[in-house]
């Protein structure tokens, strides 16, 4: 007989901070082999179809730069909330927010352009994010209400916030109908990168901007080292002068901004206006984006990376295997489960143990020796 | 397997071994236990004396060793086995519920069904006859620490044990108090029980222990009479070498020198239903003393540092002030800008962050005093100079260590006591305040910090020392206040100051009471 015995480590692992997530995304492989091999398909068909296919084109990469993009600006975001012990789970209602309020520009004010515009979309996305994330923050500090209930029931609020927008005060005249806002101006339009090699736009760099912008903060700044004291030890951080109030709403407002500047960019960028749906769940995913970076910003590019192409896998094998795109799903569900479960390496060696001879033996004598004694 | 066994043995321990990934916290252990006799184990904090009784107690199992109760090998693997042994167990800590009553608590560990009231009228008996008054129906949040422990005691003696052992028993208790455990102990001597007692007090181990086990570093160094031992043998064998004692040179003209730690007339209403209220505390603390504050735990200690620190703010800006200004409404970072230093009693999670590196955890509390030398332009952090700081500070209170820039979770108790004292002491603070300085710490590195404190005071600081331990105090302080249940008492000079009349006082004599009997004497 064998079994696994944990054994806390005297130190955290920095190897298996690092390999961590490696391990999760090859045991995520290993499970989606099953999922597909029960599917009837050939796993290593439908592999080279999610993982291989989606990236081999140049105009491909520039399609998981638009997918990555708004996951590694949240992310990003939420990985200071995480770090502070602060739980925002509401992102993607702060993205929407942050769409409305930067939309709000070209939608009332189509007659306004030139180069002022787009700046301006981009910071009152951002405010719109922080605003909105200001929410369960104030309700977290005055009333002491949970806020990860607070910042997921208020997804909910926003979508169907913008839902009634398009197809009521804000729907085109001229749309026949549709649930959708006018088509943006050409300067209220977030330019490409590259237009002739594919659709990938600034957003991107906001994106890579963003995560070296929060490294620095994380790792080098008084602020980020007062996220870390407060979250991993709030009585500490108290003793040291931090307060516990001003870092709930600082990391709501930050990540609630880039939350909103993610918002805004798809639109602006991607989209091109509003509609009732502007997102694939991009403020869920992120959040396995940031445990997946294991909440490092530089970790988070990759990772941002990672899970934008389980959008495109997904998308593919729909098409050319006939699955549902519900397996992007399945596997983002996946790496976050076994993300957090390989967590467990960093704190804990794994020991097998056979029932060792050795280890039994004076147990087994303990127990044998009152009969020895009555046989005697 | 050892063929004879001495019968008078209650307990027999033979090479119990306990492991720890790489630490071996109990190396070939062995113990003799006689009936009806007081054994003391003795050894620093650290030395394996919790695992050795847990592994008795059944709630460690020991990677090897054998353990005879009454000549029979047995195998310890639950309390439940313990208890049905014949072994009970006062912890240090306590288990208890404090909204719950003495009688149902007792209920609670006893799990045989019997009705409350019945096990009500067996403890109050029980508690009368070995001289330990007790009432069962009183809630445990409205008793002393000292009361507390008597509802343990009773419990362990309900379940008729014939080995009791008591960890660390007299560390909450006053000198006048413990005396009262020691004749409850003699008495259950007397009737043949033994008793295994725990404790690094060498003057209470030779009054009441008729034999005595010393650990150290895990292994047993020694079993001896510490009846014929001296303090200063017992305390060489436990350490393993010559504690340095402390200095304290004795100040001229203290009347006249400035206060620089004012405290007014400070008052603070209870946090929770079972936290202590401040009433009405007053007290100077003068550049060049050491004043120490006494008191069992619990009595207010901790609510009081908290006010004194900022990390609780007082209405009144003036009930705290700080080298003549008042403070009272700063922070705790505001108070350390007015030249304030402090040292909370939890060092992991309160003093230090437990997962941060040293280099880290000294920026933690001198973050904004030493602004310019660690922080630059822009909110970064200056980590090339706050590393050469922490080193300097591992230098001069010699830290041990396993890494040049370890998190503080790995490292000893004491030695990342000597990094947080001396993280304050390297900044000259003008007043420093300490709460439990040595509390779990060696006696190398407690004296080492306690000669630091007075050569601070001597060098033009105020130094106000809480802690438990009544032979610190009286080694440190000029002059000794007690706190008890939220009230502190008049400082009482050193030079009059008795561990009896301190004692009185720790046990809610009222504050004037030292004074007057100071007058007539």
């Amino acid at each position: 007989m064998m079994r696994l015995e944990l054994v806390k480590r005297p130190q955290r692992s920095a190897l298996f901070s690092m390999l961590s997530p490696f391990i999760a995304f090859a045991l995520t492989i290993i499970a989606g082999a099953i999922l597909f091999a029960l599917l009837g398909v050939n796993p290593l068909n439908a592999f080279k179809i999610y993982f291989i296919e989606p990236i081999s084109q140049v105009w491909q990469l520039h399609e998981l730069a638009i997918k990555a993009a708004p996951l590694i600006l949240i992310a990003v975001g939420l990985s200071v909330c995480y770090k502070a012990n602060i739980w925002n789970i509401g992102a993607e209602g702060q993205f929407i927010f942050g769409a409305i309020f930067g939309s709000a520009i070209p939608v009332l004010f189509p007659q306004f352009e030139g180069p002022l515009v787009l700046p301006l979309m981009l910071l009152l996305g951002m405010v719109g994010g922080a605003a909105y994330a200001a929410i369960p923050a104030l309700l977290k500090t005055r009333f002491n209400t949970n806020e990860i209930l607070t910042s997921l029931m208020l997804v909910y609020v926003a979508q169907l916030f913008l839902d009634w927008l398009v197809r009521g005060p804000w729907r085109d005249p001229q749309g026949h109908g549709f649930p959708q806002t006018i088509q943006f101006g050409d300067s209220a339009v977030l330019p490409e990168l590259m237009p002739d090699a594919g659709r990938a736009n600034w957003g991107f760099v906001f994106a890579l901007v963003a995560a070296v912008l929060i490294w620095i903060l994380m790792g080098r700044m008084l602020k980020g080292f007062e996220v870390r004291v407060l979250g991993s030890s709030p009585r500490a951080g108290r003793f040291a002068g931090f307060g516990l109030n001003r870092m709930v709403f600082f990391a709501f407002l930050l990540s609630g901004a880039l939350a909103g500047l993610a918002g805004i960019s798809e639109v602006s960028g991607a989209i091109g206006q509003l509609q009732p749906v502007i997102s694939p769940g991009y403020g869920f995913t992120a959040i396995i984006v940031a445990f997946l970076g294991r909440l490092n910003p530089l970790g988070i590019i990759g990772a941002g990376l990672v899970l934008a192409l389980t959008y495109l896998g997904g998308e593919a094998v729909q098409s050319a295997l006939g699955i549902s795109d519900k397996v992007a799903r399945v596997f983002q569900g996946m790496l976050l489960f076994f993300v957090l479960g390989c967590d467990t390496l960093i704190h804990y060696r794994i020991r097998l143990i056979g029932l060792a001879l050795t280890k039994q033996e004076p147990a087994a004598k303990l127990e044998a020796a009152p009969k020895l004694k009555e046989a005697r | 397997m050892s063929a004879n066994h001495d019968g008078a043995n209650l307990l027999e321990v033979r090479g119990l071994t306990k492991i720890f990934g790489t630490l071996t916290a109990c190396d070939h252990v062995d113990l003799n236990i006689a009936k009806g006799e007081i054994h003391a184990l003795l050894g620093e904090n650290g030395a394996g004396k919790s695992t050795l009784v847990k592994m008795l107690f059944g709630s460690l199992e020991a990677n090897s060793g054998e353990i005879f109760w009454n000549g029979q090998a047995v195998r310890i693997t639950s309390p439940g086995v313990a208890k049905k042994l014949g072994i009970g167990m006062v912890f240090q800590h306590f288990s208890l519920f404090e909204a719950l009553t003495a009688a149902e608590n007792i209920a609670l560990s006893l799990d045989d069904g019997s009705p409350i009231s019945s096990i009500a009228a067996k403890a109050r008996a029980l508690s009368y006859s070995y001289g330990l008054p007790l009432d069962p129906e009183s809630l445990v949040g409205d008793l002393s620490v000292g009361e507390r422990q008597r509802i343990e005691i009773i419990r362990c003696l309900l379940q008729t044990p014939q080995l009791i052992i008591l960890d660390e028993p007299t560390s909450v208790l006053t000198p006048q108090e413990a005396d009262k455990l020691f004749e409850t102990l003699e008495r259950l001597r007397a009737e043949g029980k033994s008793i295994l007692y725990i404790s690094h007090r060498l003057e209470e181990v030779k009054r009441i222990c008729d034999r005595a086990t010393v650990l150290r570093h895990g292994k047993v160094v020694g079993h001896c009479n510490p009846r014929e031992e001296t303090a200063g043998s017992l305390a060489r064998m436990m350490v393993g070498s010559e504690v340095q004692a402390v200095v304290r040179a004795p100040v001229e003209g203290i009347e006249t020198a400035r206060p620089l730690l004012e405290i007014r007339g400070l008052d603070r209403k209870p946090a929770t239903p079972f936290s202590i209220p401040l009433k009405n505390i007053s007290l100077n603390v003068r550049a060049g003393e050491v004043i120490g504050i006494a008191g069992v735990a619990g009595n207010g200690q901790g609510e009081f540092f908290e006010s004194v620190s900022g990390e609780v703010l007082q209405q009144d800006g003036a009930s705290v002030r700080i080298r003549g200004k008042d403070a009272g409404g700063l922070t705790i970072t505001g108070r350390r800008l007015l030249g304030a230093a402090f040292v909370p009693e939890e060092r992991l999670g309160h003093g230090a962050a437990p997962r941060m590196k040293l280099s880290e955890n000294l920026l933690l509390s001198r973050h904004a005093t030493d602004g310019k030398a660690f922080v630059g332009t822009g909110g970064m952090v200056k980590s090339g100079a706050v590393y050469a700081a922490s080193q300097r500070i591992i230098e001069a209170m010699d830290v041990r260590k396993s890494a040049p820039d370890p998190e503080a979770a790995a490292l000893s108790g004491g030695n990342l006591q000597k990094f947080i004292v001396g993280r304050e002491l390297d900044r000259r603070p003008s007043v420093m305040v300490v709460n439990q300085p040595t509390w779990g710490v060696d006696a190398g590195a407690a004296a080492h910090i306690r000669q630091a404190l007075i050569e601070l005071s001597r060098s033009g600081s105020a130094v106000l020392v809480i802690s438990q331990d009544l032979d610190e105090l009286f080694e440190i302080s000029d002059a000794i206040a007690v706190m008890h249940n939220g009230e502190l008492s008049r400082p009482m000079p050193i030079a009059e100051a008795t561990f009896e009349k301190v004692g009185l006082l720790m046990g809610g004599a009222e504050p004037g009471h030292a004074e007057h009997t100071l007058e007539t004497a």
